[in-house]
């Protein structure tokens, strides 16, 4: 997902990378040996835009959202495994087409109604009707009926059947492989229609659940109280009592004040700077989580734009990015990349080698490509910092090897504006924009930013990169949804990506890690507070005795 | 008088309604479409057209602008595009935090700047009148941005004296509205300075002078008052100045006001909320303006004439 | 004797001459900014940067330090006066001239084209200023020329007020209604009567308003939204460096004295040139 805008600055800092070693894997222990209680503090810089699931689709609201809904899938914690949610089991017929579900019992909305099949039917429907303006619709597009539903020509989804009190089923058109990860996605949480509609268009102001927390108060933009659901149907989840999160907090003054106690989780992670300091100094340990997530910053190139569109210039410029430098520029937060796919997700590669930085090749290359003299092109960037200073050091690379890139650092939605206009932006820089998974599966890294779909007008593939023969391979491996196939359409995955990069659309330029500062008193393993398919896992979190 | 404000109160909104056109045609000319941002990037061609013709992009743009004012006219200033909900309250809800900052910061120009402006205009050319005239150009020569982390990190991370961040108690406001205060004080001395020799020059002073009346009592009865009138002008013209320029201090002090939903907006191109900051912002540098010039005539009789 | 006066006239006014020699100094340092930097400003130098990637204080190597990128930041902020002046003078200039035509017109001919005219100064007063700097900077793609007729476009109101009132009360001295009884065309009154009175404001305004042009574009930049990367500019370096601002204070303190002196400098040579060129109104605002 594009945990789309990356607003701030501080956001843009949050996310820089880290070394490679902090990747961990351990799992929280049990939830019954944690210490329940305790009222933490969360800040964050920009407002809180909305808690609406349908709706809601930035790194911020993402964790609020998982936590206040329940979905039919959901991740252990802190891992990339799918396990059954609201649904107690379900059932997945052999050609891959039927997706039968039957519900937990007894578990309630915090209004106090029981949820039943028909909310799954509702809420599903309403993530994907066009009236609700939500970005997730796309994630539904296997199921039977969608194209008639978003055309308008049926009030509902056809392939959504409710057949009793406590069953669901999906009837899909295609087999999708990722289907259960799309119905773990904050898209999939479901909601009582009763509540959407009392709410008069204001559900993303006034939600209502059956999730771990229920909001308590929102002060407009200055804070908002969630307390725990008494009532969740997994014992003794949640951990804390509650959390309220102040926003309008620069980063720099979220830091400042958690040092002093007063905060528990800066949210939007450590600034650079601070981060040296911070990671020099006594209590680093205890208060610096730093972890990878699924995430890569890379430059994309126009295959519609000369001399772009010359196979031998785009690896050229591959050779020519000194990536070591970028990585050091960002505080060794960030590991060097050379696949679009990050190091986490299954089907990275780790025998592939990329492309070295070579700039003698690089020239070479050019050289061949007619171009021995280079060219001039245009490098787009979001102007919120460390974007524009990453973009320098781009095009100081560059010009190296002869390439003069001029830079235009933008607001990200004109930069995303410039993307989607055809023959416009040469070469992007998606720092800030970059591309976080959805859900732990190697499909979300293709579709919409490097198959044949999004290489249309306002789409997100940037390259405007479609080759025919991958896009077929592309479709096959998502239609391998038997379990025991996996292996296999992870390994098919992976050379598709592999076969991207001889291509060379993309430069890939670093695996962003996180790094989020948190108070000495909260407990618990680094990845529930960088979840990957979570970002802060509030059902998880604690706070120690 | 009654007249002369009713002329003004049209002209003021008709102003006004020439402000929304412009700030309405300049947005809606950004190459950014906002459907294919809120559609995210798994959307369809068909969701994306679908959202369009919902949010009315697709229709001509004076067709937009009259539905614009009709629903201006119901107080209606339209839904947020990214939040997904009413603009309005949005504003509402932050207006008090600009206002109170606005407030103190005019507070503390005033109260700076009429001390110091007496002081000087009593001692001229004195050492605290040249003092007073070079520093109120050090004010209106600083960069906000500077004054904000400056104070930030001396009195909120070094001292430890003030809250650094956040809104609710009043030691939470005493940095913001002194970054706000401390640049614009010195002007404000400049101008009580130049009123008050003015006015102590003139023969009526000179006449309660001359009676033996004391000091402090004719400056205070006389020469004060007089003085006051070209300083509420002065709060005019800031009452605008600030509106807009409340977007840095805000932005750095977490100040939930209105300065930083607009940046927020701007970066995401929620068209509403930007159309609805800049015509609060436009309504109160009116407002301000209407202030100032209804006191302008007051103050030099050679304005009245023209 | 002339400049004998000029001399004591300059010595009485020792603020006069601090603020004259900060701008000689500025502008030196963008005319001859190649022959000044020991760098070049976007040389991104590998050593300029800790192992961790942290910028380097100020040392021997590097007399004000290396700023986020490794880049020498005395070399960027003599190439950033360049742009400083560049924009002050072009944005304002341009402000100037915007204004006082808008001016002299409306009160010149006054009547309804005078009148709308005004009308629409009015309404460009009622912007608020910086929001709408922001968006027009937000939606002009940015570049150093761009930012400058951002700036003029916000600036030149002011102008225009002032150069109306003047023309105004001009206009209708009798001298001028005599010359125009006997025939004499607008032009000719407009160039031998209207514009030498106009003169000293021009110069008053075309020295203070760079002042505020330097304040304006360092608050775009500072935004992010102004002079584009890697062209270096005294708001920019500080917008790169904000996160830095504790731990390498200099990043900031070096550009922000920077703007604050040449923003001072050209505030108090601008005052005094109103002292000197129009005596009435000297001491008010």
């Amino acid at each position: 997902m594009l945990k789309t805008l990356m607003r701030s600055t501080a956001l843009a800092a949050a996310l820089a990378l880290a070394p490679a070693a902090a990747l961990s894997v351990a799992l929280p222990t049990p939830a019954a040996a944690q210490a329940q209680g305790g009222d933490i503090v969360v800040t964050y810089k920009d407002d809180i835009a909305t808690l609406d699931p349908a709706i809601g689709y930035d790194w911020q609201n993402w964790s609020i959202i998982k936590s206040l809904f329940s979905r039919l899938m959901d991740y252990t914690p802190g891992t990339p495994d799918l396990v059954p949610s609201l649904a107690e089991s379900f059932t997945v017929s052999p050609d891959g087409l039927t997706y039968t579900f039957k519900l937990r019992k007894g578990v309630k909305f915090t209004n106090g109604r029981e949820v039943v099949p028909a909310d799954v039917k509702y809420s599903i429907e309403r993530a994907v009707d066009p009236k609700t303006q939500g970005p997730g619709a796309g994630f539904f597009g296997a199921i039977a009926g969608f194209d008639d539903f978003t055309a308008g020509k049926a009030t509902g989804l056809a392939g959504i059947e409710t057949p009793d009190a406590d069953t669901v089923v999906f009837k899909l058109s295609r087999p999708d492989a990722t289907f259960l990860h799309v119905l773990a996605i904050n898209f999939s949480s479901i909601v009582p229609k009763e509540a959407v509609e009392a709410a008069a268009g204001d559900f993303g102001k006034k939600p209502v659940g059956s999730g771990t927390f229920v909001l308590k108060e929102w002060v407009i933009g200055q804070k908002l109280v969630f307390a725990r659901n008494p009532d969740y149907f997994v014992k003794g989840v949640p951990h804390i009592d509650s959390f309220t999160i102040e926003i309008g907090q620069e980063p720099l003054v979220a830091l400042l004040r958690l040092q002093k106690g007063e905060v528990d989780i800066a949210g939007d992670g450590i600034p650079p700077a601070k981060f040296l300091e911070m990671s020099k100094g006594p209590d680093a340990k205890e208060m610096i989580v730093d972890g990878q997530q699924l995430n890569t910053g890379y430059v994309t190139l126009n295959t519609h734009i000369k001399p772009l569109d010359n196979v031998k210039v785009r690896q050229a410029l591959n050779m020519a990015i000194n990536k070591d430098r970028i990585v050091r520029i960002v505080n060794g937060r960030a590991t060097p990349a050379n696949q679009p796919l990050p190091p986490l997700m299954p089907g990275y590669d780790t025998a592939y080698k990329g492309y070295a930085y070579d700039v003698a090749k690089a020239k070479e290359l050019l050289k061949e490509a007619g171009y021995p003299d280079g060219f001039s092109t245009v490098l787009y960037s979001t102007n919120t910092d460390p974007q524009p200073r990453i973009a320098q050091a781009i095009q100081q690379d560059l010009a190296a090897v002869g390439v003069k890139a001029e830079i235009k650092a933008l607001a990200q939605s004109n930069v995303i504006a410039a993307g989607g206009t055809e023959g416009e932006a040469p070469m992007i820089w998606s720092g800030g924009m970059a591309w976080i998974a959805d859900f732990p599966d190697p499909s979300n890294f293709y579709g919409p930013i490097l198959g044949c779909a999004g290489a249309v007008q306002g789409g997100w593939n940037w390259s405007w990169y479609c080759n025919e023969e991958l896009q077929k391979r592309a479709v096959a491996a998502d239609s391998m949804s038997d379990p025991a196939k996996s292996a296999e359409r992870v390994e098919a995955w992976k050379k598709v990506f592999i076969d991207v990069m001889a291509d060379a659309p993309w430069i890939p330029i670093f695996n962003e890690r996180r790094v989020v500062a948190k108070s000495k008193r909260m407990g618990g393993e680094p990845n529930i507070y960088i979840d990957p398919t979570r970002v802060i896992n509030y059902d998880a979190i604690f706070v120690k005795n | 008088m009654l007249a002369l404000f009713a002329r003004r109160a049209v002209q003021a909104a008709l102003i006004l309604l020439g402000v929304a056109a412009i700030t309405f045609v300049l947005l809606y000319a950004l190459p950014a479409d906002p459907a294919v941002l809120l559609a995210g990037r798994n959307a369809t061609p068909a969701t994306v057209a679908s959202i369009r013709h919902q949010l009315g992009l697709d229709l001509p743009l004076p067709v937009q602008f009259w539905n614009y004012l009709v629903n201006l006219l119901h107080g209606d200033l339209g839904r947020s595009f990214n939040q997904k909900t009413a603009v309005a309250p949005l504003i509402l809800a932050r207006l008090p935090a600009t206002l109170t900052l606005m407030a103190a910061g005019i507070a503390i120009e005033v109260a700076i700047g009429l001390t110091l402006g007496v002081i000087a205009a009593l001692r001229r050319d004195g050492v605290v009148d040249r003092l007073v005239m070079t520093l109120s150009f050090v004010g209106v020569s600083t960069p906000q941005f500077l004054v904000a982390l400056l104070l930030l990190y001396i009195f909120a991370a070094t001292l430890g004296w003030f809250p650094m961040s956040g809104y609710g108690t009043p030691a939470h406001l005493v940095l913001p509205a002194f970054t706000l205060g401390i640049l614009g004080a010195g002007w404000y001395a400049r101008v009580v300075r130049s009123a008050m020799i003015e006015v102590l020059g003139q023969d009526y002073v000179r006449t309660a002078n001359a009676k033996g009346l004391s000091a402090p009592r004719v400056v205070l009865r006389h020469a004060l008052p007089n003085a006051l009138l070209p300083v509420i002008a002065m709060i005019g013209i800031d009452i605008g100045q600030f509106m807009s320029g409340t977007v840095v201090v805000e932005a750095v002090y977490g100040w939930p006001g209105i300065g930083q939903l607009a940046w927020q907006a701007i970066q995401q191109v929620d068209i509403p909320i930007i159309m609805g900051v800049t015509l609060v912002s436009a309504f109160a540098i009116v407002l301000g303006n209407l202030v100032a010039d209804l006191a302008a005539p007051l103050i030099d009789p050679r304005i009245r004439a023209a | 004797m002339a400049a004998l006066n000029t001399f004591r006239a300059l010595a009485r006014r020792p603020v006069l001459v601090a603020g004259l020699l900060v701008i000689a100094t500025v502008a030196a340092a963008a005319l001859f900014a190649p022959w000044l930097a020991p760098y070049a400003p976007d040389n991104q130098i590998y050593d300029g940067l800790s192992l961790e990637g942290a910028p380097l204080p100020p040392s021997h190597e590097f007399l004000l330090g290396t700023d986020t990128l490794g880049r020498d930041l005395l070399s960027r902020l003599i190439y950033g006066a360049r742009t400083s002046l560049l924009i002050g003078l072009v944005a304002n200039g341009t402000a100037v001239l915007i204004g006082l035509t808008v001016g002299v017109f409306a009160g010149y001919f006054g009547g309804l084209p005078g009148g709308l005219l005004m009308r629409f100064t009015d309404l460009m007063t009622a912007f608020p200023a910086l929001l709408l700097a922001i968006v027009l900077a937000a939606l002009l793609k940015p570049s150093l020329w761009i930012v400058a007729m951002v700036i003029a476009m916000v600036n030149w109101v002011q102008v225009a007020r002032i150069a109306y009132t003047e023309t105004r009360s001009l206009a209708e001295r009798d001298f001028i209604l005599a010359e125009r009884a006997m025939g004499a065309g607008h032009l000719r009154i407009l160039g031998r009567h209207i514009l030498p009175h106009l003169v000293p404001t021009a110069i008053v305004w075309g020295t203070l308003g760079i002042a505020t042009t330097v304040l304006l574009e360092a608050t775009l930049s500072f935004l992010g939204i102004g002079v584009q990367p890697p062209e270096p500019s005294w708001g920019n370096i500080v917008f790169e460096s904000q996160s830095y601002f504790q731990s390498a204070p200099w990043l900031v303190f070096f550009p922000g004295a920077a703007i604050l002196a040449t923003a001072l400098s050209f505030n108090l040579v601008g005052d005094a040139l109103r002292d000197l060129l129009d005596p009435t109104q000297r001491g008010r605002d």
